[in-house]
């Protein structure tokens, strides 16, 4: 019987059983960030321990880092703080660190796989929930806790229990105008946040098969927000031509042994699997969020849920999110007006999410009133876009073209939201106060509709903002 | 010797409310620490004081329900982001337990990797502890690891909880870095035998 390749990839990274009846996993590649790591090291340094493979970590700076301004000191001391910690924490051990201006800078999710270090098969741990990113290349890649960081620093395993696998196939083409966002907020929105507890997501299917690689990412991103810790696709040419001369990936007589390998770690045709659902790529719409959680989702030119239309199990929290939203049962999101309009984060931030945005902005000029923000997911991707011209039609369109980091997206340095504005977002989380005001309202969509929403300062519909398809 | 959770007692504080993520558990800004101390003081705090400080109306603030030590959620508690600050800020604000519908994944991992048991009971059962908690403030609930139920005001409710978590809180097995660590050599095994990422040369 065959096997998927998150059964191949946990036999083949099992150190053995614990007592508890958990797994000792092996991972490949451990990545920081300085929100999550400093508690670990410090609980190293109580126990006694070093990092035993300093090789298989690599950090970077990304959530506190200002975007406007990067001179140091911070503004924010705590924040500097931070940093500096990460700093002489990874320079004790041994940890590559790619600090601040050292060009390899950027959201953690976005620089692994920029840097080609994240590789099909591997087991890839870090203190983030958005570790699912590195799913797309056929890795098995999950979120850990501060705890977790400290084991895979002392050990380079953790305790962990096996998952269920559950296919998700999408088929047919996407219509112009929709893209991978739409394609995971559409299937959250009916597994929903809860639909993924306790799976492995397989992402499969004509439609993954077409994506590249920076739209499979931001498909495997969300697989948390639907609840699945893990989300992967299969590896396969488009992943190898990705990964072929990326500064960590293999060289010379190692590359084609590599693709021998990575080949052979795909799922089985025949593997079974927990469950399979699938999708059709042609019923898929521009989907936006209008409530507090990314389940919370309707068609661009559909209407808000009445409560009558919701189970009872959803109908609290709907009122909840309607209370919050300040918006009414039955009503068009289109034309809910919007104040900030942020493109950015680890789910679309990198230069393909940008390109096609610029590709439709040009000549266009953000709404009077409306604060947009472009931030690059990496220092690569900011001097490739300034290069290739992107990032000139952002500003000029209106946009503050930005410094990389995770922004806006969990406002843990100076961008955030004010009062109860409300932000057309390209990232990850509407929840309550999660752009960084207790008020402050988030309405999750694809870069190109942030763009939309921009030029018009409501939420639009970009296929007629920008004459897509017509 | 890590402490044996076996059977933790004490009074409840109802916290209504489907899928309460991380966010609200702890907001992101409260995050810029370096170690967990002191966390507790922003456990849901947001949801308990408004821009200026000032106490809100919540199950938290309400001084029927302080000194609890058993947390009562509704399904999909924790989900989100793979901050362990949001079990910490729970364990350091005196709670010794959390019972619910259900739990988000990497929530349920980091809280049993601390020694914060989450269990869940049935739907139906969950409503009636509710009830008789918001009824009786004062009601003193039991969380039984050993024979997997939870009791309360004369009745019994089976509990459940991954069994691997379960053994690892009952035995004191759940900080698992001395079993990680005693695998020795065999780690030297795994990291010769997958080759990526290289030693730098």
């Amino acid at each position: 019987m065959g096997k998927t390749l998150y059964e191949k990839v946990w036999e083949a990274h099992e150190v053995r059983k614990l007592k508890s009846g958990q797994s000792q996993l092996f991972i490949d590649l451990h990545l920081l960030h300085e929100v999550t790591s400093p508690q670990a090291f410090g609980m190293l340094r109580d126990l006694g321990l070093r990092v035993r493979y300093p090789h298989r970590t690599f950090a970077t700076v990304d959530h506190i880092v200002p975007t406007h301004d990067r001179t140091e000191p911070f503004q924010d001391p705590l924040a500097q703080s931070m940093l500096e910690a990460l700093r002489e924490n990874t320079k004790e051990h041994g940890i590559t660190f790619f600090d601040l201006g050292s060009g390899n800078q950027g959201i953690v999710h976005v620089i692994g796989p920029q840097l080609g270090l994240t590789q099909p098969g591997m087991t890839i741990a870090c203190g983030d929930s958005h570790t699912s990113t590195h799913g797309a290349f056929g890795a098995v890649a999950f979120g850990i806790g501060t705890s977790q960081v400290r084991d895979v620093l002392a050990t380079q395993t953790l305790a962990a229990r096996k998952l269920k696998v559950r296919r998700i196939n999408i088929e047919g083409k996407l219509a112009p105008g929709v893209y991978a966002k739409d394609v995971i907020l559409h299937i959250i929105r009916h597994l929903g946040v809860k639909g993924g507890l306790g799976y492995a997501y397989e992402y499969g299917g004509s439609t993954v098969e077409a994506m590249d690689m920076e739209s499979r990412m931001t498909l495997c991103n969300m697989s948390i927000e639907g609840g699945a810790r893990i989300g992967y696709v299969n590896p396969d040419e488009t992943t190898f031509a990705y990964l072929e001369g990326r500064p960590y990936s293999p060289k010379g007589a190692e590359w084609e042994e590599a693709k021998r390998r990575w080949r052979a770690m795909a799922s089985d045709p025949d593997a079974t699997y927990d469950d399979v659902v699938t999708f059709r790529a042609e019923e898929i719409p521009p989907t936006v969020t209008w409530g507090i959680n990314p389940g919370q989702a309707v068609p661009i030119d559909g209407r808000i849920p009445l409560l009558e239309e919701l189970s009872p199990e959803e109908r609290p929290l709907a009122e909840e999110a309607l209370a919050y939203m300040g918006l009414r049962p039955g009503q068009p999101i289109k034309g809910v007006p919007i104040q900030v309009a942020f493109i950015g984060s680890c789910t679309n931030a990198r230069l393909s999410d940008l390109r096609e945005v610029a590709r439709h902005l040009k000549g266009h000029k953000v709404k009077k009133g409306v604060r947009a923000l472009v931030v690059p997911g990496s220092e690569w991707v900011a001097k490739r876009a300034e290069e290739e011209g992107i990032a000139e039609v952002f500003r000029e369109a209106g946009f503050e073209w930005r410094n990389p980091g995770c922004s806006m997206c969990l406002a843990m340095n100076p961008d955030r939201l004010q009062g109860d504005e409300l932000a057309a977002s390209s990232s990850n989380r509407n929840y309550k106060g999660r752009m960084g005001s207790p008020r402050g309202r988030t309405v999750l969509m694809s870069p190109l509709m942030v763009a939309a929403a921009a030029v018009t300062g409501e939420i639009a519909d970009a296929r007629e903002v920008f004459g897509i398809g017509r | 010797m890590l402490e044996k959770f076996t059977v933790i007692r004490g009074r409840a504080v109802p916290l209504r409310g489907e899928d309460i993520d991380t966010d609200r558990i702890i907001p992101a800004r409260f995050m810029k620490v370096l170690t967990f101390e002191g966390l507790g003081k922003y456990l849901f705090y947001d949801e308990r004081f408004d821009e200026k400080g000032n106490p809100k109306p919540h199950p938290l603030n309400d001084p029927r329900y302080q000194g609890a030590s058993i947390l009562l959620v509704e399904a999909g508690f924790g989900s989100g982001s793979s901050r362990e600050h949001a079990p910490q800020a729970i364990k350091r604000a005196g709670f010794r337990a959390i019972i619910g519908e259900s739990f988000a994944e990497i929530f349920f991992g980091n809280a049993t990797a601390i020694g914060l048991p989450c269990v869940t009971l049935a739907p139906e059962d969950l409503a009636v502890l509710f009830q008789a908690v918001e009824e009786n403030p004062a009601l003193e609930v039991e969380v039984d690891l050993v024979s997997k139920e939870v009791r309360f005001g004369g009745r019994t409710a089976p509990l459940f909880i991954l069994e691997e978590a379960r053994e690892a809180l009952v035995e004191g097995l759940w900080d698992p870095i001395g079993e990680l660590l005693q695998a020795g050599e065999l780690l030297d095994q795994f990291d010769r035998r997958l080759p990526y990422p290289r030693r730098s040369e």
